[in-house]
């Protein structure tokens, strides 16, 4: 008997983060297939209200992995109860978002656990010889590398946005279990302290389905509300390039690129980026880019799907208005 | 012979590239338009021992060779070339005769805080009546007891004002010529020492270029450099070895107008094909990388001389005169391949183009380097 | 203050990635730098010797090429350096990686342990954390602040919508994210000191592992290159007439608002 994909469900302000509903949604498909019960595993504190969505969303069995030590996330307690739990049920698969938590969360477990992990997974693929086969970039996305794991449980963080949400079932039951946390004194050893969330209405950048980013052609910081304006049209999150981080127009969490974010959102679109090959290395997922700028022979023209050759300060206030009348 | 320079000196071309472009770049434009001394980078340049690059480590230098104070220069050069002369007339000018002629004293007193860049040099040697011809020196000194006296004035004083310590050449005994010429070192804030007016130049614009002037100013006997009587010579020397850095900031010029020149070359289009692909362009770009790489095996050459401590009168004279000559050319031909963007201040060829003429004329005229060449290359036949 | 900075090299973000004739990739032509988040690492751990003293030791896992990267932190002002280098770890994986670096720092005093978090190369993000567990001590992911007191740090992560201020008993591994600091030039004395700073190479025998039995949790990646994007349509016309006809084809065409 099979034992199970475990998709490790985040939550973020009492709702399920949609990374996870977005991998309880590709696993349904492969857990048809496999023949395994697909599980949530939703560890934090008072998370019981979440089980309906993730049933809703695919899950045969939710496990609900309830405790005061869960409320902040910390590597340590969830490694600890996480791992346990994995030991006990020995399932085929482990997958995460690849998210703050599970960027920091997926490694741990993997070490503790003895067994490999792919990281930042664009693709994913049932074989049966090798059970899962990741696709993940490497270089920034200048390459790909396929593998799988050679033990179980095979571990992986997947991108968001990468694979499509299926329509929930809300008629859809799954069997409801609770789990102690169980967790080793020693991994207790890191406490949160504070928690600074951005008090911002837009979306989190790497979850966007829409985002609408400023480069060098931006000229300084007092024009980025060009960019805000233009992404609170279609609900969009506001990116930026290096050189307009590195110029101090814009903070540094807004950075797409190589060495900032990597992002696959539906539509990217690019304002006065000339698109440098460590741009494109984060953006370049997207799948439909668009281009404004006034240099005809910028590189970006060469990756994007539609282009405008003109000035933005012009174009994009305009494509602004034409948003809102869409929306 | 050995081409290659070695993993320090590579290492130390990459730093002081990344803090060109990462640090001198920004605000260049500016500074030329206002011609505004970058008092904060030359602190920078000290943190990073870009000030006392050759002179030893018990003086607070960094002991390497000269090869690294051409490097240092030249890609300080590539990005600004008024920076670049700063480091250069304080290194070559300044610190480096106190080195070679000064006393311990002299140099655990004067040169090592000028070494550590805690200090800014400048040399006045130059006079209205005494330019190519130093022994038209009509600043004079006196001696008093344990004191000289000095008056007169310099002009063309480079790093004029800025500066906190200053070699000062003057005439103690006319009737001897230049033999009767001795250095001294004087301290900015000395009674009697003051600063005339700011030049305004074409080039190297953020470089500050004062006049100096004298009246009774009293230094303490222990601020002659060398002798008395031995002025000239030092000046002389200083000169030899100043070339090597005047040379490394003209390579550094080219270098910099070069890639500009080639950057553009490869994204303008006329005619539906990039500047580059045009066989004119070509055969500019090709002069312009031709005479660098000949220049700069001329400037790696002298620095190898005055590492290895050989006389390098000839050779600093010909790399500083055909460094000076290649920077002309190859900028003038960058703002000819920009055309009409390279004459405007939106490019920085045109910036190039005005920061080269000076190494044609400071620290010796190219004439004058022909003359030293001629001196030295009669003699050897 | 004993600190341990773990460093990779890595290819520059400039360079092309080009597969050769067996599907690996070709580096032979390629400028190697000190991975950039390795970088901050370093940066913050002079810091920390700057204040506290102690001393500073790299720690990197490499071939021939290796020690370069290890000299520019050296010529930064790190203290010393540990490669461990062995025909057998031509092709780790993470878990690879995380063991050899905890063997090694384990023959070494720390009291806290610095890398980038992330190398820019495999971007896998693992070795760090996979490390610090290796270690059994706890780990902070992405600081972009830090500070240090009494058995403590205290460090600013960034996670997903903003920051969280996580305190953590020492020793530990913190993994550097941009914004943590800007990294110091070499100056030129570090540069020529660097060559005289002590490395010690190690095999994997030194470090207490039997390469025999070392084998991937993960299979030999199968590697390839991206489909090139085209460039797509140029929206013509006038700014409002192309702003109209370009939000038109995202709603019709590509159905993407």
């Amino acid at each position: 008997m099979a034992k199970g994909i475990w998709i490790i469900v985040e939550q973020s302000k009492s709702e399920i983060r949609k990374v996870s509903l977005e991998l309880l949604s590709t696993a349904r498909a492969i857990a048809d297939k496999t023949g395994d019960p697909l599980v949530a595993v939703i560890p934090g504190k008072g998370v019981s209200g979440l089980a309906g969505t993730a049933a809703a969303y695919g899950a045969d069995k939710v496990v609900l992995i309830d405790d005061d030590k869960l409320a902040d996330y910390t590597t340590g307690a969830y490694t600890s109860a996480l791992s346990k739990l994995i030991r006990k049920e020995e399932p085929n698969a482990v997958l995460l978002g690849n998210t703050a938590i599970g960027k920091d969360l997926a490694p741990r477990l993997a070490h503790r656990l003895g067994v490999g992990m792919a990281s930042d997974c664009v693709g994913m693929e049932y074989d049966e010889e090798s059970f899962l086969v990741f696709k993940r970039p490497i270089y920034g996305g200048k390459a790909f590398a396929e593998l799988s794991a050679c033990e179980r449980p095979a571990i992986a963080t997947i991108r968001p946005n990468t694979f499509p949400l299926a329509a929930p079932d809300e008629a859809r039951k799954a069997e409801i279990a609770n789990e102690s946390a169980n967790i080793d004194v020693e991994d207790l050893r890191a406490i949160v302290r504070e928690v600074a969330l951005a008090a911002s209405a837009r979306p989190e950048l790497i979850e966007a389905d829409i985002i609408v980013s400023g480069g060098r052609g931006m000229k300084g910081p007092e024009n980025f509300h060009i960019i805000e304006e233009c992404a609170d049209a279609i609900g969009a999150a506001v990116g930026a390039s290096r050189a307009a981080v590195d110029s101090g127009w814009i903070e540094q969490k807004f950075q797409v690129g190589q060495t900032g974010k990597t992002v696959s959102p539906v539509l990217y679109i690019a304002c006065g980026i000339s698109g440098s090959i460590q741009h494109l290395a984060g953006m370049g997922t997207s799948k439909v880019i668009v281009a404004i700028n006034k240099d005809p022979d910028a590189n970006i023209f060469t990756v994007c799907d539609y282009g405008i050759v003109g000035d933005l300060f012009t174009i994009v206030p305009l494509l602004t208005e034409e948003f809102k009348k869409l929306v | 012979m050995n081409f290659d320079l070695n993993e320090d000196h590579l290492m130390m071309r990459e730093m002081v590239r990344n803090f060109a472009e990462q640090e001198i770049a920004p605000g260049i434009e500016e500074r030329d338009e206002l011609e505004e001394f970058p008092e904060e980078l030359w602190k920078k340049c000290g943190e990073l021992g870009l000030a006392g690059v050759t002179f030893p480590e018990e003086y607070g230098g960094v002991g390497a060779d000269y090869i690294s104070y051409g490097i240092t220069i030249e890609e300080i050069s590539r990005v600004d070339a008024s920076l670049g002369v700063t480091v250069s007339a304080h290194s070559s000018l300044c610190a480096n005769p106190i080195n070679i002629f000064g006393t311990d004293e002299q140099k655990k007193k004067f040169l090592t805080p000028l070494a550590t860049g805690e200090k800014l040099g400048a040399l006045g040697l130059t006079e209205s009546l005494a330019g190519t011809d130093a022994s038209g020196t009509q600043t004079t000194a006196v001696r008093d007891g344990d004191e000289y006296v000095i008056n007169g004035s310099k002009l063309f004083i480079t790093n004029g004002y800025y500066a906190d310590t200053y070699i000062v050449t003057a005439q103690m005994d006319k009737s001897k010529g230049h033999k009767g010429i001795a250095a001294f070192i004087m301290e900015k804030g000395t009674p009697g020492f003051t600063f005339g007016k700011k030049e305004k130049k074409m080039g190297i614009r953020s470089s500050a270029t004062y006049e100096l002037s004298f009246e009774d100013v009293r230094i303490p006997a222990s601020n002659l450099l060398g002798e008395e009587g031995q002025g000239f010579k030092i000046a002389m020397v200083t000169l030899d070895y100043g070339r090597i850095g005047i040379a490394s900031q003209a390579l550094g010029i080219a270098q910099g107008a070069y890639e500009a020149a080639i950057k553009y070359s490869k994204e303008r289009k006329q005619f539906g094909k990039t500047l580059s692909e045009f066989q004119v362009t070509q055969f500019k770009l090709a002069d312009m990388a031709l005479q660098i790489e000949a220049a700069r095996l001329l400037v790696y050459q002298a620095c190898q001389l005055a590492t290895e401590h050989k006389p390098v009168s000839k050779h600093s004279a010909m790399a500083k005169l055909f460094a000076a000559e290649t920077c002309n050319k190859v900028a003038t031909q960058a703002v000819q391949i920009l055309g009409g963007y390279g004459y405007t201040r939106e490019y920085p060829v045109e910036r190039y183009m005005r920061d080269a003429k000076i190494t044609e004329i400071y620290e010796g005229t190219s004439e004058a380097q022909r003359m030293v060449i001629a001196s030295h290359i009669l003699k050897e036949f | 203050m004993n600190i341990v900075v773990c460093v990779k090299q890595t290819f520059d973000t400039e360079a092309k990635i080009v597969l050769d004739g067996s599907g690996n990739i070709d580096g032979s032509a390629v400028k190697l730098v000190i991975n950039p988040y390795d970088e901050y690492a370093i940066e913050e751990a002079l810091k920390l010797k700057e204040k506290f003293g102690g001393d500073v030791t790299l720690v990197s896992m490499g071939g021939e090429r290796a020690p370069e990267a290890l000299k520019t932190g050296f010529a930064m002002g790190a203290d010393r350096g540990v490669l461990v280098t062995d025909p057998a770890l031509e092709d780790p994986d993470e878990w690879a990686c995380a063991e050899v670096l905890a063997k090694a720092i384990s023959q070494i005093p720390y009291d806290i342990i610095l890398t980038g978090r992330v190398a820019i190369d495999d971007g896998s993000g693992q070795v760090a954390v996979r490390m610090a567990d290796a270690l059994g001590v706890p780990s902070v992911s992405c600081i972009v602040e830090l500070s240090v007191e009494d058995g403590k740090a205290v460090a600013r992560r960034e996670i997903d919508g903003g920051t969280e201020l996580v305190e953590v008993c020492l020793p530990a591994v913190l993994t550097a994210q941009k914004g943590l600091n800007i990294p110091r030039l070499p100056s030129m004395a570090g540069i020529m000191k660097a060559k005289n700073k002590e490395l010690k190479k190690l095999s994997l025998a030194d470090v207490g592992i039997d390469a025999s039995g070392f084998s991937r949790k993960m299979s030999v990646p199968k590697l390839s290159l991206p489909n090139p994007r085209k460039g797509g349509k140029t929206v013509p016309g006038e700014p409002a007439e192309a702003a109209k006809e370009l939000a038109r084809l995202l709603r019709e065409e590509a159905k993407a608002i």
